[in-house]
């Protein structure tokens, strides 16, 4: 992925299959935000492809789409920094989620025929639904800024689960957690993963948090792969420690 | 208020007195060729902007919260009136649902006879009124929904009064046909604006909706051969009662209820959206578009959706304005009106709906009522204005989200 003269993301590969949990780490600036948007259709990769298969569908590459496209086809995300619709209250933040699977339209809308009405009640009870598994239905009708930190972020998932997807993209989820947090977060993940039938994608700098809940990892630097594999052998890599620690640690 | 800040005042207001020496206190009378030295009003901008602005820096420092110091002490003198009091009661009895009910009747019978109790002036004024409800309504969905910033929305407006106009004037159209195709042309012409504006977010959307408005304008002030030019239409007809004209008066009246039922319409419809799938994907999109794209919005309809559905009530406010009037001219549809209409929305309260219907009557109605002070009336009306955006900048209603109501865990099992 190229931005000009500056060459973002240089040649990196990640595969994925159904239901693992990957997890793509590396250091500040090594491209790890960049890979994550061209996913996700907020960049178009100047070279490469994206290729999803979505489960019960044939192969399709979502190069090019826009993000509400890419949504669609069923790949939702979180957000680095929180980018939950402050002024809505809780629920409505998790029915904006449930758009794309509504179909009411502006007819719909103004003379609230019966299958609206049926979708607008079947939206906030599943909407509901949702903010109970997530622990979140005592938030209800608060407004989406007046929650704490920790449920803002479980408010961000909440929504991404519910446009149904079979990908859930999360963008350093334990971002500003202590660790009692990002223990729960990380049974929070697992659960997701377990009951929803997701597969999860995650950028993490938390080595906690990603060794202890990915079943591979990725690492970056520079805008390369660096290392790929199961956490243990990551771990024990000298190139990636050379990434983190710098040179001197090896010897 | 410590001495420094009270020397700092009469300084200003001494700084003052010699900026409007030149206006205030040398009148030049052409007729006689002599000058007039009025120095007592020296004195009256001295002391005004010193206690004026004592005042203002008093309020300003009570709304920055706490009890402590002078500001409480008066606080505390306005309590022991009883004034907070009552208006925190009366708040909370209008919320209340019984009382509400009861309100919106009283409110409707009161809408209903007002022509029948009050003058043919009075209704004439209402009418002005409503309408300027329905353009705050419209506009509301686009700037209070949608938080985007459009300048120039009277476009829409013009473009509804025009067809009327034009349609009279080739084709002899009489209101009711005119009212229909009117609306529709103002919401493709919404359509045609949504579209090269889609990238543009913030000042930029502004400046392009602004000039949109001024373009419209312009073209109308110059297509003499079909809009009349400067000139203007005339002689447009007033609404007709199955195909009866009727004298002024009873005109007069037909129009009014023609423009409640305008209001009413406008209310539904707004409401509506405002609850929908659509009404919330355009919250959404205001709030942040890119989470709202992230999570499956399609931008590019919404903003659609969100001009087209503003402008159709500015094209039917336009169609009721002209058969109105029955006199029509660029000059009605300039920038000022969009801004008029802009402050309706923003001084009632942007995204809501009792907001936007607050606030235009009160921006318009009030410099009528006011006309007691004839002189001061506009200064006060600005005076009003600033207070306004001091002090309550979310404006007089402020929108709440809607609250949804669920059986606990204990009540869904009993």
């Amino acid at each position: 992925m190229d931005f000009g003269g500056l060459r973002a993301v240089n040649g990196v590969s990640v595969e994925m299959n159904n239901h693992e949990i990957i997890a793509l780490i590396g250091p500040n600036g090594a491209g790890k935000t960049t890979f994550f948007n061209c996913v996700t259709g907020v960049y178009t990769p100047t070279r490469g492809d994206i290729h999803i298969t979505p489960p019960g569908g044939t192969t399709v590459s979502i190069k090019g789409l826009k993000p509400n496209k890419i949504t669609e086809k069923g790949l939702a995300r979180t957000f680095q920094n929180i980018r939950l619709f402050s002024n809505m209250t809780v629920l409505e933040n998790v029915m904006i989620g449930r758009h794309i699977r509504l179909k009411a339209g502006i007819f719909g809308a103004i003379f609230r025929d019966k299958g609206t009405r049926e979708e607008e009640q079947r939206v906030i009870y599943d909407s509901y639904e949702i903010l109970k598994r997530l622990g979140l239905a005592r938030y209800v009708n608060d407004l989406a800024r007046n929650l704490p930190y920790g449920a803002q972020r479980r408010l961000e998932i909440a929504r991404a689960l519910a446009t149904e997807p079979f990908l859930l993209l999360l963008d350093e989820p334990a971002a500003g957690m202590n660790p009692q947090e990002t223990k729960e977060l990380e049974g929070l993940i697992k659960k997701i993963r377990d009951t929803e039938n997701v597969s999860i994608f995650l950028i993490e700098h938390d080595m906690s948090l990603v060794m202890s809940l990915s079943e591979r990892i990725y690492v970056m630097d520079y805008g390369r792969l660096i290392a790929e594999g199961t956490p243990a052998e990551v771990k024990n890599n000298p190139e990636v420690i050379k990434a983190y620690l710098g040179e001197e640690a090896i010897a | 208020m410590k001495r420094n800040e009270i020397l700092k005042m009469a300084g200003i207001a001494l700084w003052f007195v010699f900026l409007t020496f030149p206006i205030m206190v040398i009148k030049v009378r052409v007729t006689d060729q002599v000058i007039v030295w009025r120095w007592h009003n020296m004195f009256y901008i001295g002391f005004g902007t010193f206690f004026g602005g004592l005042l203002w820096r008093f309020a300003l420092l009570r709304r920055k919260a706490t009890r402590k110091g002078a500001a409480s002490k008066v606080l505390g003198y306005v309590e022991k009136t009883g004034l907070p009091v009552l208006f925190r009661t009366v708040r909370t009895k209008i919320t209340e649902r019984r009382n509400r009910r009861f309100l919106y009747v009283a409110l409707m019978v009161f809408v209903i006879v007002y022509p029948l109790v009050f003058s043919l002036y009075q209704t004439n004024i209402m009418t002005s009124a409503l309408i300027y409800v329905v353009l705050a309504l419209g506009l509301n969905i686009v700037i209070g929904l949608g938080g985007m910033l459009h300048l120039g929305y009277i476009a829409f407006y013009a473009v509804g009064a025009y067809t009327y106009g034009i349609l009279y004037r080739s084709f002899g159209i009489g209101f009711w046909v005119a009212l229909p195709i009117g609306a529709v042309l103002a919401t493709l012409v919404g359509v045609l604006l949504a579209l090269p504006v889609l990238r543009l977010r913030g000042d930029y959307l502004a400046i392009v909706t602004l000039g949109f408005a001024e373009i419209v304008r312009i073209v109308l002030n110059n297509s003499g051969s079909v809009t009349g030019g400067p000139q203007g239409i005339g002689g447009i007809p007033r609404p007709g009662f199955f195909g009866i004209e009727m004298r002024l008066a009873a005109a007069t009246t037909y129009t009014y209820y023609i423009i409640v039922a305008a209001v009413l319409l406008t209310i539904f419809v707004v409401w509506r959206f405002e609850n929908s799938r659509l009404g919330r994907a355009l919250v959404a999109m205001g709030e942040d578009d890119i989470a709202a794209e992230a999570m499956g919005i399609d931008l590019t309809k919404t903003k659609v959706i969100a001009f087209a559905l503003g402008s159709l009530w500015a094209g039917i406010g336009g169609v009721i304005f002209a058969s109105r009037t029955t006199f029509i001219n660029p000059g009605s549809f300039t920038i000022w009106q969009s801004v008029i209409v802009l402050s309706c929305v923003v001084l009632g309260g942007m995204g809501s709906i009792p907001g936007a219907i607050v606030g235009a009557l009160g921006l318009i109605l009030l410099p009528e009522y006011l006309r007691a002070f004839s002189d001061y009336r506009m200064l006060m009306f600005g005076a009003i204005l600033v207070i306004m955006m001091v002090f309550r900048p979310g404006g007089l209603i402020q929108k709440k989200r809607k609250a949804y109501t669920f059986p606990t865990e204990e009540e869904a099992l009993s």
